[in-house]
């Protein structure tokens, strides 16, 4: 149930986003999270759950980097 | 990010054969066991590491009644919408999908906003609003544009302090869930004393967040860690939170398999009774309830739920149960165990 693809925000009007999803776009609901155009963000069942940070997936190969 | 497999398996291998003694690591996301099946993932592990599925899949552990109060409202000639996935959940007198066989009204949607649309002209139409905090902030929206709702919603951590002090269930850590993280946060798991991992949903992320598990097993850590910073911060997503808590408050539920959990669900705040549907249909639900005779089944969903028995193990597994002839939600929703393992175990 909690399937959710990422998307980019490509128009913002209201609590509304128009989003790409690699090259499908949609409209989705954004009232749970601030985001601006431009932004990466989670999305599921209609909704953008949370803001994408990719810059921190670099912690991740920090950890690996050690092993 | 690209993730080196084989250094992973590698050390997945390597750490097991250090940690020697068998070890079972519970993923405690639906999509989580979905994706471990998809990659072949099991098939990857060291022979003493085994991965169990938990109570994750949020179609699974609705409790049947609730399932009996939706099929009743639409018996009853009350229009209502619910997600895809509730369709088939057997119900002590039937599924959803028979109620709608019967001429009941009953709508699928895959995104709440369409219930909402559908609301205008369906008067009175109720929406099942069921799921972890995933879902749950888009129902709280969905509840302030007016749309009156049944609410089977659950929270998650009080599902894990449950199967920590069930001592049959004996796990070494959490595969925590990636989605609900992104919405509660990783701080919350801290009172847990359970190697823990919040993990992704590829391939490789579950891979890395088993290696994680084993490296804290071996150096006998009990911390939360986080594979899937890109998405899940320590804080989650406050704005989130915000909406679900002026909707909603905490309550006591039924899971399925588990049983009541103190304080381990929503019900919907007085302040919105209007779109409460235990409100609005009081005397209705209320009936519906007394009415409810429970059906036996030898179905052992309550089990495998708690990784207490494989799906293998139920009687009637493959049997009499099947994907087109579901006795159990785990054989139902595609992220239950059992949907799962007759996909994919075979």
């Amino acid at each position: 149930m909690c399937l959710a693809i990422p998307g980019k925000i490509l128009k913002i009007k209201g609590e509304t986003a128009e989003i790409d999803f690699n090259g499908i776009r949609k409209e989705v609901n954004i009232a749970m999270v601030d985001v601006a155009i431009g932004d990466f963000v989670m999305v599921h069942a209609g909704f953008a759950i949370e803001k994408m940070d990719m810059d921190l997936a670099s912690e991740i190969q920090g950890y690996l980097d050690k092993k | 990010m690209k993730l080196d497999k084989q250094k992973l398996l590698q050390s997945i291998k390597d750490n097991a054969n250090q940690i020697g003694r068998p070890l079972r690591l519970m993923e405690l996301c639906g999509t989580h066991s979905q994706s471990i099946a998809q990659h072949g993932i099991k098939s990857l592990m060291p022979k003493n590491v085994k991965l169990v599925s938990g109570p994750g899949c949020p179609v699974c552990v609705t409790d049947q009644t609730d399932i009996d109060v939706m099929v009743g409202l639409a018996l009853a000639g009350i229009p209502v919408a619910v997600y895809g996935d509730t369709m088939q959940v057997p119900g002590n007198l039937m599924s959803l999908e028979e109620a709608k066989r019967q001429g009941a009204d009953v709508s699928i949607v895959y995104d709440i906003t369409e219930a909402v649309a559908m609301s205008q002209e369906k008067r009175g139409l109720v929406f099942f609003g069921l799921g972890f905090e995933t879902t749950t902030g888009m129902t709280a929206w969905a509840i302030q544009q007016g749309l009156i709702v049944y609410c089977a919603h659950k929270i998650f951590p009080p599902a894990m302090s449950a199967l920590l002090a069930n001592k049959k269930i004996k796990v070494g850590g959490f595969l925590n869930p990636g989605h609900v993280s992104s919405i509660i946060g990783t701080k919350v798991y801290e009172q847990f004393k359970i190697p823990q991992v919040v993990a992704g949903f590829d391939g490789e992320g579950i891979l890395l967040a088993i290696e994680m598990l084993l490296t804290q097993i071996l150096e006998n850590k009990t911390i939360v860690q986080n594979a899937y910073t890109s998405l899940v911060k320590k804080d989650g997503n406050p704005k989130a939170r915000k909406l679900i808590s002026e909707v909603f408050e905490i309550s006591d539920a039924r899971w399925r398999g588990l049983g009541e959990i103190k304080k381990s669900g929503l019900k919907i705040r007085k302040k919105y009774k209007k779109q409460d549907a235990e409100f609005v249909y009081a005397n209705l639900i209320k009936k519906i309830r007394k009415e409810i005779k429970p059906k036996l089944s030898a179905c052992k969903c309550g089990l495998v739920l708690q990784g207490l028995i494989e799906s293998k193990e139920c009687p009637l597994f493959g049997k009499v149960c099947t994907l087109d002839n579901p006795q159990g939600a785990c054989m139902v929703s595609v992220e239950g165990s059992c949907n799962v393992e007759y996909r994919y175990g075979k």
